[in-house]
């Protein structure tokens, strides 16, 4: 009944190739559009943007990235936390440097610093495949977190080797630092991840998406008919860097505010990073933002079970926690390993067909 | 059947949900995570006071103190997580256990006028009340335990410590390097000199930073480590037989669970400390009868008397004492965050007042002012016995080097007040 293409007629080619060809799925995407812009600005606290909507927003875009790597290239990557801290750290030396110039560009520009190195680390994919590159993408995270432990310039020689995000603004608004209201950042945000879903989904539905899934797929036979490993490779990380370095700068500056390269930005968050695209759904731009939210709202939904509402100690809720989404994972895994948005397409199939299933 | 369900649910709700009156302590605690032997029992010590005021004295004022507890897993992240959460409920002061969680809060609290008191942790130049308004850190902060440690040693050494080495193994992190700084101007001045060896989270692997030590041979050993890092330290230390009495610790390095694993190995290990170590006050008596014995005491109740126990217990009195203050000042129960802030910044505790709460040479006498929100710097220096398995002080509460620390502190919140546009504040 829903999601049906019967009477839906296309008059131009610009119709038929649109993102979302069934008008009912076009619909649902601007009413989803529409509540995130129109909406839930006017209803977030500071509880809401920072505790949930935020890491949502910052870890969707992470995946996003790190799914076009992974997920479409099938370059495999444990670096997104090592790429992240490039993110920041540019994006921190670039609000130091120029305090002047719009937040904007300088996440931007931090993403496209992150692009560069994430290039120069995905060299050796020219050579190396599979779990080999996963390992040297490891050496990448260990290299990136030491060296901006390392060395006093990327954190302008503070005696804490921390960095903090000072206040800066968008035309006028405060968009980091403690005055910012909860609705700017998250506008900010959100605009960032609809710009970055938007180019991620038109790139992988075009000949560059189809290039890195030729590689994915088979890179001798993609190789043959044509395609170049050399610029469907670089090309697969640079975009993925640029995405994962917009969200680290993101993560650093509007979220946290103030980071320690080793523990925000350690193995820890290269994995987790790497599970959301997993569970999410690897090859979906939808199952970057699925897995995104399963791995930040399900803790979260945990705790206020858990504790505010059952009542238990903090210790055995956190215990807990860790077992219910290992758990989780593991079922999910099993049951469907093409990950959440595999359940969501098998579910639009069901609508399709929904109430006469033969 | 359902009705009388939802009515027990709905009564079950009414209990736990905040009555209007209560003084809330947010207790940002970890008792998860490679941490968590040093954050339950500071958390359980917090607790415990609290508990023990509401019992036996019917709370602060007449208001009972309610503490809300949530698990941060000395992550940052879930910092805050937490403290998005329990803002919204009145919460009075914060004091997250944590550098790292500290430095994302100071501009926050700032900004939402909650007071964030970080003892013997977090941001050292925060002492400086005329730039950070609502950060504390009395009675100590790191750079006076970096001096207490070479001041102890100069006594040792009858104030020479010319042609001496000492190695310094950190917590590689904002924590870790805190005494660096501070280390450094009192080599120059003293003579001694410093070598650095950083332990990278959680520090499990030492091996090679203790080849170095048995390499260069120090003459001492410096150690700012947290959670497993401490005992896997120790235990390294006595691995290449490096002599115990020459190994110091920073506060942070210095409780029971650190040295036990060793042994007897660990044997005349010290640590630096802001606050009395052992069991032997009187107050633990009424902790007895007002809060174990009714079956209220926090997490399994098996921490009593321990190191970071009395910290935890120490931090919940000093929070009490201010809440105090602020009653005080403001003539009113019912204190706001922002009464609070007033009350910690009138805050001064005394021997007579320690004595009287039960807890005589608990911590130094000190007081706090606008200007200065660091304390004095009293501290002293304590010691593990591996046979009677105690620590116990061996020195009393001294002066660190003012002269080297104050145009630290200075420097570092004059930078921090520039960056942010901070004028000073106390005219």
């Amino acid at each position: 009944m829903f999601y049906r293409e019967a009477g839906d007629f296309k008059l131009s080619y610009a119709e038929d190739s649109q993102t979302f060809p069934i008008r009912f799925d076009r619909y649902r995407y601007f009413a989803v559009l529409a509540v995130a812009y129109g909406v839930i600005p006017f209803f977030v606290n500071d509880y809401w943007v920072n505790a949930i909507l935020l890491p949502f927003l910052i870890y969707a875009i992470a995946s996003i990235g790190l799914n076009i790597l992974v997920g479409y290239c099938g370059q495999v990557s444990l670096g997104t936390g090592g790429f992240m801290a490039v993110g920041a750290y540019a994006c921190y030396k670039l609000m130091t440097s120029f305090p002047e110039v719009s937040m904007f560009i300088h996440v931007l520009l931090a993403g496209g610093v992150t692009a560069l190195v994430c290039v120069l680390f995905g060299l050796p994919s020219l050579r190396i495949k599979g779990f080999y590159l996963a390992v040297a993408t490891l050496a990448a995270q260990f290299f990136l977190v030491w060296l901006f432990n390392r060395v006093p310039w990327f954190y302008n020689y503070s005696a804490s080797g921390q960095i903090n995000a000072p206040e800066r603004d968008v035309f006028g608004i405060v968009i980091t630092g403690p005055n910012a209201p909860a609705w700017a950042t998250y506008m900010f945000c959100l605009i960032f991840l609809t710009f970055c879903a938007i180019v991620a989904r038109n790139l992988t539905r075009g000949t560059q998406g189809r290039t890195w899934m030729a590689i994915r797929d088979m890179d001798i036979a993609a190789e043959i008919i044509g395609v170049s490993p050399l610029r469907a490779k670089m090309t697969a990380f640079a975009v993925s860097g640029f995405f994962v370095g917009i969200s680290g700068a993101l993560f650093f500056s509007v979220y946290l505010g103030a980071v320690e390269v080793g523990e925000a930005f350690g193995i820890n968050k290269s994995f987790l990073v790497l599970f959301m695209v997993i569970i999410g759904g690897l090859g979906s731009i939808f199952g970057s933002f699925a897995g995104a939210a399963f791995l930040v709202l399900l803790p979260v939904v945990l705790k206020v079970v858990g504790v505010d509402l059952l009542g238990w100690p903090t210790d055995i809720v956190a215990h807990f926690q860790l077992v219910i989404v290992g758990a989780l994972i593991v079922t999910f895994l099993i049951l469907e390993p093409h990950g959440l948005a595999q359940l969501w397409r098998v579910t639009k199939e069901k609508l399709r067909l929904w109430p006469f299933p033969h | 059947m359902t009705l009388k369900m939802t009515t027990l649910a709905l009564s079950a709700l009414m209990v736990a949900g905040p009555a209007m009156a209560d003084l809330v302590f947010p207790d940002l605690s970890y008792r998860t995570g490679p941490y968590a032997a040093g954050g339950i029992p500071f958390s359980d010590g917090y607790n415990d006071y609290f508990t023990l005021v509401n019992e036996r004295d019917g709370g602060i004022g007449g208001v009972k103190a309610r503490v809300v507890e949530c698990e941060t897993g000395y992550n940052t992240e879930k910092g805050v997580e937490c403290y998005e959460a329990t803002k919204g409920e009145g919460a009075l002061v914060y004091q997250p256990l944590s550098t790292g969680i500290t430095y994302q809060l100071i501009p926050k609290v700032t900004a939402d006028g909650i007071p964030l008191h970080t003892m013997g942790y977090g941001r050292t130049s925060a002492a400086n009340g005329e730039v950070f308004s609502h950060v504390f850190n009395y009675p100590a902060n790191y750079w006076d335990g970096a001096s207490g440690v070479i001041n102890y040693l100069l006594e040792e050494n009858a104030g020479d410590l010319k042609d001496k080495t000492i190695s310094l193994v950190y917590h590689n992190s904002a924590y870790g390097k805190e005494p660096i700084r501070t280390l450094e101007e009192l080599s120059a001045k003293h003579g001694y000199e410093l070598k650095l060896l950083p332990v990278d989270h959680p520090g499990q692997e030492q091996k090679s930073q203790w080849l170095q030590i048995r390499r260069d041979r120090p003459d001492y050993v410096v150690m700012w480590g947290w959670g497993v890092m401490n005992q896997v330290a120790i235990q390294e230390a006595a691995n290449i037989r490096y002599p115990m009495e020459n190994f110091i610790g920073v506060w942070w390095s210095g409780a029971e669970h650190d040295v036990m694993p060793a042994g007897d190995q660990a044997d005349g290990y010290k640590a630096i400390t802001f606050h009395n170590v052992g069991r032997d006050f009187p107050v633990f008596a009424d902790v007895q009868t007002h809060v174990v014995e009714k079956g209220l005491a926090a997490g399994a109740g098996d921490q009593i008397g321990n190191v970071l126990y009395n910290r935890g217990f120490y931090a919940a009195m000093l929070a009490v004492e201010a809440a105090k203050k602020a009653q005080e000042i403001h003539g009113v129960a019912d204190i706001t965050p922002a009464m609070m802030r007033d009350g910690m910044e009138a805050l001064e505790i005394t021997q007579d007042l320690m004595t009287e709460l039960g807890m005589p040479n608990f911590g130094p006498s000190f007081s706090v002012s606008c200007e200065n929100h660091g304390g004095p710097g009293l501290v002293g220096m304590t010691q593990w016995d591996a046979e009677t398995q105690t620590w116990s002080m061996i020195s009393g509460f001294n002066p660190t080097d003012s002269d080297v620390l104050g145009p630290l502190v200075a420097e570092d919140s004059s930078a921090y007040a520039a960056e942010n546009n901070i004028e000073e504040r106390c005219k």
